[in-house]
């Protein structure tokens, strides 16, 4: 599968019945789209009474997301426009109710019912025009304006996404505001190139102290398990600029010149270039920098 | 496709401003036991259109609903039992949603209403 299977064909010729199966056998896409699921069902704080809600998953595919919210106790209703992975979730026998539908038509619900909607790994789609009459940007509306519409006051959508740049996320975001919802973008993982994953968490509702976007995970360097056996990917995990200051000083202090001609050493005889240590080498700078 | 969804679905085509109830044309119902959840039930009952829903029932075969309801109902357990069957354990496996406006008609196969709009709906 390419990485951006979205530019190959539209999502109902690309996930046809041979690409479904092939996706859903995959023990290594069942397991990242349930840790997606976890993740997402998580950011969607819905209140901890044990209560089982009423969910939409949108993009639901062959049930992967969906059998998520089923563990966890809740209802869902799946939207999916490819009739093979709906095909497939019929197979696996999952537990949510499932409509045949397009996302980009905006969502044929009651207003204020739903309590809460996920959507995993699919809102880029949106991005692409498929066909002639297809508009990124009205489907975009669509979508969110009728999302909108559907959820209760106070309720949560988080969609994993993969935004194919910066302009694409943009485009997702200001759609969802425009809609009315108050959110934004959750990162997990931000220094990992293989862990990173993005969240789009939005409230339906005014903004208030419950519509303040959570934090990602892995953001001041927690690490991340995937990560743990690379020792790159472990150095990139600690950024300095999201340290708290306090604690960034103390290493400092403890760290000095020695250290950095210690550590310029060792890194000169791994082969890297190093710039040469001269008195400016550690130096304290102006406050100014 | 269960009446908890028909409760929520509302026809979106373009230019149709009261798109609910989808009316229910019955090939073939189904009937699958689920698990019981009083909570569930108290959650969605303010959520749900009561007539439709009784009209929805009836259309499948299952009678057994009240013609009112209030939330007062939803401490008798014999009651909360006939609303789980009816929201849950009863599929429109083969059929039709119709939309209430236009006539338009949205098939049901093997439990999954088509909900896709032709080029001119949108
Ligand atoms: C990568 S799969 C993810 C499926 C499922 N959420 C999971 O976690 O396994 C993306 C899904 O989005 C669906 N999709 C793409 N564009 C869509 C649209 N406009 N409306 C509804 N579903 C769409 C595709 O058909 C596909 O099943």
């Amino acid at each position: 599968m390419s990485n951006r299977p979205e530019l190959l064909a539209p999502p109902e010729i690309f996930y046809d019945d041979s690409e479904a199966r092939k996706y859903t056998s995959s023990s290594r896409i069942i397991d990242i789209q349930a840790r997606l699921s976890e993740r997402a069902l998580e950011l969607l704080a819905l209140p901890v009474d044990g209560i089982p809600r009423l969910l939409l998953d949108i993009g639901c595919g062959s049930g992967l997301s969906g059998e998520t919210l089923t563990e966890n106790g809740h209802q869902w209703i799946g939207l999916d426009v490819s009739q093979s992975m709906l095909n497939i979730a019929l197979e696996r026998e999952v537990e949510g109710d499932l409509l045949l539908g397009d996302m980009g038509q905006g969502l044929a619900l009651r207003p204020g019912i739903i309590d809460g909607a996920i959507s995993i790994s699919a809102v880029q789609w949106l991005c692409n025009a498929d066909k002639s009459s297809h508009e990124p940007r009205l489907r975009l509306k669509a979508f969110f304006g009728s999302l909108y519409r559907c959820l209760a006051r106070g309720a949560r959508a988080v969609f994993q996404v993969y935004p194919e740049n910066i302009a694409q996320r943009e485009l997702i975001l200001r759609s969802a505001m425009h809609a009315g919802f108050a959110g934004g973008v959750v990162i997990d993982y931000p220094h990992s190139a293989k862990s990173r994953k993005e969240y789009l968490v939005l409230t339906c509702g005014p903004p208030s102290l419950s519509t303040a976007v959570p934090r990602g995970k892995g953001e001041d360097g927690e690490s991340c398990s995937e990560d743990e056996n690379s020792e790159e990917n472990q150095m990139v995990c600690i950024s300095d600029r999201n340290r708290p200051k306090k604690k960034q000083k103390i290493t400092r202090k403890g760290k000095g010149r020695d250290w950095i001609f210690k550590k310029k050493e060792q890194l000169r005889r791994k082969g890297n270039a190093v710039p040469p240590d001269t008195r400016y080498t550690g130096r304290k700078r102006k406050a100014r920098f | 496709m269960r009446l908890f969804t028909h409760n929520m679905l509302s026809s979106n085509i373009k230019g149709v401003a009261n798109g609910f109830p989808l009316r229910i044309e019955v090939d073939q119902v189904v009937e699958k036991q689920v698990d019981f959840h009083p909570d569930f039930l108290r959650n969605m009952f303010p959520k749900l259109e009561w007539k439709a829903l009784v009209d929805a029932a009836r259309t499948m075969g299952y009678t057994e609903l009240p013609e009112e309801a209030d939330s007062s109902m939803l401490e008798s357990e014999e009651f909360l039992r006939k609303l789980h069957h009816a929201l849950l354990e009863l599929h429109l496996e083969e059929g039709a949603l119709v939309c209430p406006e236009t006539g338009r008609k949205f098939p049901v196969n093997k439990g999954i209403p088509n909900m896709l709009l032709h080029e001119d709906e949108v």
